[in-house]
């Protein structure tokens, strides 16, 4: 291996100053230990890595977050708030018992990682930190690795039968100077069944990972939105194992926001798994940058599974919008169904959009294909509208919702796709005035 | 490492056509060398040696400092790693830099000085060196009649062998239309004014490891001027022949179209059969001024090792267009069947507003053979339009990458991008992959990309069978239609010997 660039180190080396390591069990002391023996071999993202060819590591690695602006929400509904579901809140990355639900569900236990952590023995060790682990090849994601091994926030979450209601995290942002890292394990057992909604900006700064196991059979539908705060900046990571027959669906949908890097590994272990991942984003850079960054990595290594992909941004006044997308079908994963699709709509000269839509292929019997777009709106669509009467700031936000569509409809239950639809149209109202 | 053997035979599949396979690495037909006596230069590559080949070339002090500064910079850089291709370490000291035939030493005035071994080795290619009317070797040529010009067609070739020029034919008749063809030590010598302004305009001394080293020991290659509002009255050609053991080939090819000004270009290339690779680090850098259109076609028959990967051509190429002038054209065409290790970026600098740049290309691999070819399309002017079609078809044990780029600057508005990269997989051993990279910085362009990954579809295989066409041929049939769009952009001359090689490069590639 080649040796680990200076810059990466120093990088590491600073922000590792300011980070102590929690206290923990046994279990959860040796998995933080050996995290941070990994990351001290590759060291933070350096300006010249190819994986982040598209976005600027620097506001993430530096030891203090910049400090946000804590957007007001006020006067609009709580997002989920029409969804009977399981409230567990986090204000500014810290687990906040009081303003939560209590911890009880059928078909699911929920405990807190910090009181996981301190038991000597726990089943979380066989998740926490390995599967963020077997995401580090072929390529590294440092902050990942650094989350595992410093994280004291999060959940531990285990499934047991279906879920009797939705769990909803809510991430509260109190503090200008916040700087959140955030861990949750989520294990379905064979047959289980959970949905997961996660909401809100979190902190200034949010470093967070989610490993989920996905037992035989199992159903596990992920639906966030990244909360409004134009300031805030974030990466998180998403690592999922597949088994047998089992599905995946996660969706995001991220409006503002300085700067975020969304990571996706899922790995297909098991025969006829199903996992569809997609993202919505909507983002103007005239208040404050808009940079939106999704990284997906697929692996097939199971006989016919299907992957999906579709990710689809909307820019506008300098707003930059990134995919990086892979699909890896490993020797003898036969009969692999891979589907990309990475589209911008780019409303005015200034927006950017940034892809690499990467097909790695060792199995002849498959079909993977992506196709990616990027264009101003459709004149004739506007025309349309105009000629029937529209306005145009109406007609342009009409075609938006019609552009982001494709991406909404990945979610599973029509009541929150519903409701994600209707959010963006009132905030695209509000936005006209 | 897995050889044949190993490959899983699918039911049904016949013993020949798994002997078929096997013998594979026999089938190169043009594996032979050619018995000649050669003047080399030490093996090995320090300052004295670039001064030695541009002493050689009787070249003046410039160009000698050029090359200086070229190896300087190289000696600084590393070479890239990036590609998805897995090859032994490269020992830049054991190898020839400088090889010729020891009867070129003068040069011959005419092709009648030239020495018959060497026209023997050229007409055994099927590139005769004589001013024929239509390039040999090429079976149906002559029965096409198309639009009836067919009886005029004429080709003129730079025949090229190992690192010196053996001879150019039409030159008379070219120089009559005002076209300078000839080799690119000639141009030094002759037309040193027009090699100044443009050697390594397109591609900078230093623009990366294996050009680097091309600018600092290039030997010889193709020189091409046509001049304001002239469309050459024939298809140009340069034959590249590598043929002394442990020793590399550096071309440099440089074409310049002035206003106006149209060519056609071909390129054809092969070597014998070796047991150890050879390296082959060519630049090719094309000049298109205002309304000036170049076509630039490529037949890549470089030996592509043996069944077991051993030997074969590692082919590290730089070739660039710059659009520099409004509406500017160029098109790449590509077939790309040898060659152990290919890299390889044909790439479309448009910079003259409403220019175009188009690239077309079949990549096969098969056996170890290992490609990682593509193109990059920077559009850099209003207007522009580019299109990328190519097709990457996968057999035995190989990897077939396509890596391209798709550029749109903020000043590139209203410009238009079409992509699409198909790849075929032949068997369950081998790889192939796409990497674009597409970055849009402007609303009023738009880019689509698409790109599929698929097997031969059994339908088709079995619609072919049905009708008693063999397996083998079967295959060939259905690879052909799929790279059809490319095929179909290729000279004729061409366009024959590709669809042959298309099917002789997946004989055996069944099962």
């Amino acid at each position: 291996m080649a040796a680990v660039a200076q810059p990466k180190l120093d990088a590491l080396s600073a922000r590792l100053a300011g980070l102590s390591a929690p206290e923990g069990g046994k279990w959860a002391r040796a998995a933080r230990d050996t995290a941070r023996a990994r990351l001290e071999v590759m060291g933070l993202p350096a300006p010249r890595d190819e994986y982040w060819r598209f976005t600027r590591p620097a506001t993430l690695n530096a030891p203090e977050p910049v400090p946000a602006t804590v957007f007001d929400h006020s006067g609009e509904a709580p997002v989920f708030g029409a969804i009977d579901r399981l409230k567990i809140v986090f204000v500014d990355g810290v687990f906040d018992a009081e303003a939560s639900d209590p911890l009880a569900l059928s078909g699911v236990e929920i405990e807190p990682l910090d009181e996981a952590a301190r038991a000597d023995i726990h089943w979380a060790r066989e998740v926490y930190g390995v599967l963020e682990a077997r995401g580090q090849n072929p390529v590294e994601r440092p902050f990942a690795t650094l989350n595992t091994a410093f994280a004291r926030e999060g959940l531990v979450i285990r499934v047991t039968g279906k879920a009797a209601q939705p769990i909803n995290l809510i991430y509260r942002h109190a503090s200008e100077t916040s700087d959140a890292l955030i861990h949750h394990v989520v294990k379905l057992e064979p047959g289980a069944d959970l949905t997961l909604l996660e909401n809100g900006p979190a902190a200034a700064r949010l470093n967070k990972v989610l490993e989920v196991e996905v037992g035989e059979g199992a159903n596990f539908h992920h639906v966030r939105t990244q909360g409004r705060a134009h300031e805030r900046q974030a990466v998180t990571h998403i690592f999922a194992r597949l088994g047998r027959e089992s599905t995946f669906k996660s969706f995001t949908l991220t409006v503002n926001g300085l700067l975020t890097r969304n990571e996706c590994v899922v790995e297909m272990l098991g025969d006829d798994a199903v996992a569809h991942i997609a993202g919505a984003a909507m983002g103007d850079g005239s208040r404050d940058a808009f940079h939106h960054d999704d990284t997906v990595f697929v692996t097939h290594d199971a006989l016919r599974c299907e992957s999906r992909q579709v990710f689809k941004k909307v820019l506008r006044n300098g707003a930059v919008g990134a995919f990086q997308g892979k699909i890896l079908v490993k020797p003898g994963a036969q009969k692999t169904d891979g589907y990309q699709k990475s589209q911008s709509l780019l409303l005015d000269e200034d927006s950017t959009f940034l892809v690499k839509p990467e097909l790695e292929i060792y199995a002849d019997d498959v079909a993977c294909s992506h196709g990616s777009t990027s264009g101003a709106i459709d004149e004739e669509g506007l025309f349309y509208l105009r000629s029937r009467g529209v306005p145009e700031a109406e007609a342009t936000d009409l075609l938006v919702i019609a552009f982001l569509a494709d991406a909404i409809a990945e979610i599973e239950d029509a009541g929150i796709a519903e409701d994600i639809t209707g959010r963006l149209e009132a905030w695209l109202k509000r936005r006209r005035g | 490492m897995a050889g044949t053997d190993e490959v899983v035979i699918k039911e049904g599949v016949e013993e020949d056509t798994v002997e078929a396979v096997r013998s594979l690495g026999g089938k190169y037909k043009y594996g032979w060398e050619t018995d000649i006596e050669m003047d080399y230069a030490p093996k090995g590559l320090n300052e004295d040696i670039v001064r030695l080949i541009s002493a050689k070339n009787d070249e003046p002090e410039w160009m000698t400092e050029w090359r200086l500064q070229a190896y300087r910079r190289w000696l600084e850089m590393k070479e890239p790693a990036w590609a998805m291709v897995d090859y032994p370490e490269i020992d830049f000291q054991d190898q020839y830099y400088y090889a010729r035939p020891k009867s070129m030493e003068t040069k011959p005035k005419s092709l009648d000085e030239v020495d018959p071994k060497l026209l023997a080795t050229y007409e055994k290619l099927g590139i005769p060196l004589k001013e024929q009317m239509i390039l040999a070797g090429v079976e149906g040529a002559d029965e096409v009649p198309a639009d009836g010009a067919n009886s005029e067609r004429k080709v003129a070739v730079d025949a090229v062998f190992d690192s010196v020029s053996v001879g150019t034919t039409f030159k008379k008749e070219l120089e009559q239309a005002g076209v300078i063809f000839c080799s690119i030590s000639e141009a030094i010598r002759e037309h040193p004014e027009l090699v100044k302004k443009y050697l390594g305009s397109v591609v900078p001394q230093s623009d990366n490891f294996y050009a680097t080293l091309n600018s600092a020991v290039f030997s010889d290659g193709s020189f091409v001027y046509i001049p304001e509002g002239v469309r050459c009255p024939m298809e140009l050609s340069t034959y590249f022949r590598i043929n002394a053991e442990n020793t590399g080939q550096f071309e440099r090819t440089l074409i310049i179209a002035d206003k106006g000004a149209f060519v056609s270009y071909l390129e054809g290339c092969t070597a014998p059969q070796r047991d150890k690779a050879q390296l082959h680090a060519a630049v090719v850098e094309i000049v298109i001024l205002e309304d000036a259109e170049v076509k630039y076609s490529t037949v890549q028959n470089w030996y592509p090792g043996d069944e077991n990967g051993k030997g074969g051509i590692y082919n590290f190429v730089t070739k660039r267009a710059d659009c520099r002038g409004d509406r500017a054209k160029v098109m790449w065409t590509q077939v790309e069947t040898g060659s152990a290790v290919t890299w390889k970026y044909p790439s479309c600098v448009l910079r003259g507003d409403d220019s175009q740049g188009e690239f077309y290309s079949i990549a096969i691999t098969n056996n170890h053979q290992q490609a990682d070819t593509g193109t990059k399309m920077v559009h850099l002017g209003k207007n522009t339009r580019s299109r990328i079609v190519s097709k990457g078809i996968s057999a035995g044990v190989a990897q077939n990458t396509y890596r391209g780029l798709v550029s749109m600057h903020p000043k590139a508005k209203n410009s238009r991008n079409y992509t699409q990269c198909d790849s075929l997989l032949i068997g369950d051993k081998c790889g192939a992959h796409t990497v674009p990279y597409i970055e849009v910085k402007n609303n009023s362009s738009r880019v689509e990309h698409e790109a599929t990954t698929s097997r031969v579809d059994e339908e088709q295989l079995f619609y072919c069978r049905q009708r008693g066409i063999g397996e083998e041929a079967a295959v060939a049939l259905i690879v052909n239609g799929f790279a059809r769009e490319v095929l179909q952009a290729l000279p004729m001359e061409f366009a024959m010997e590709a669809q042959q090689l298309v099917a002789i490069s997946l004989e055996g590639s069944v099962g």
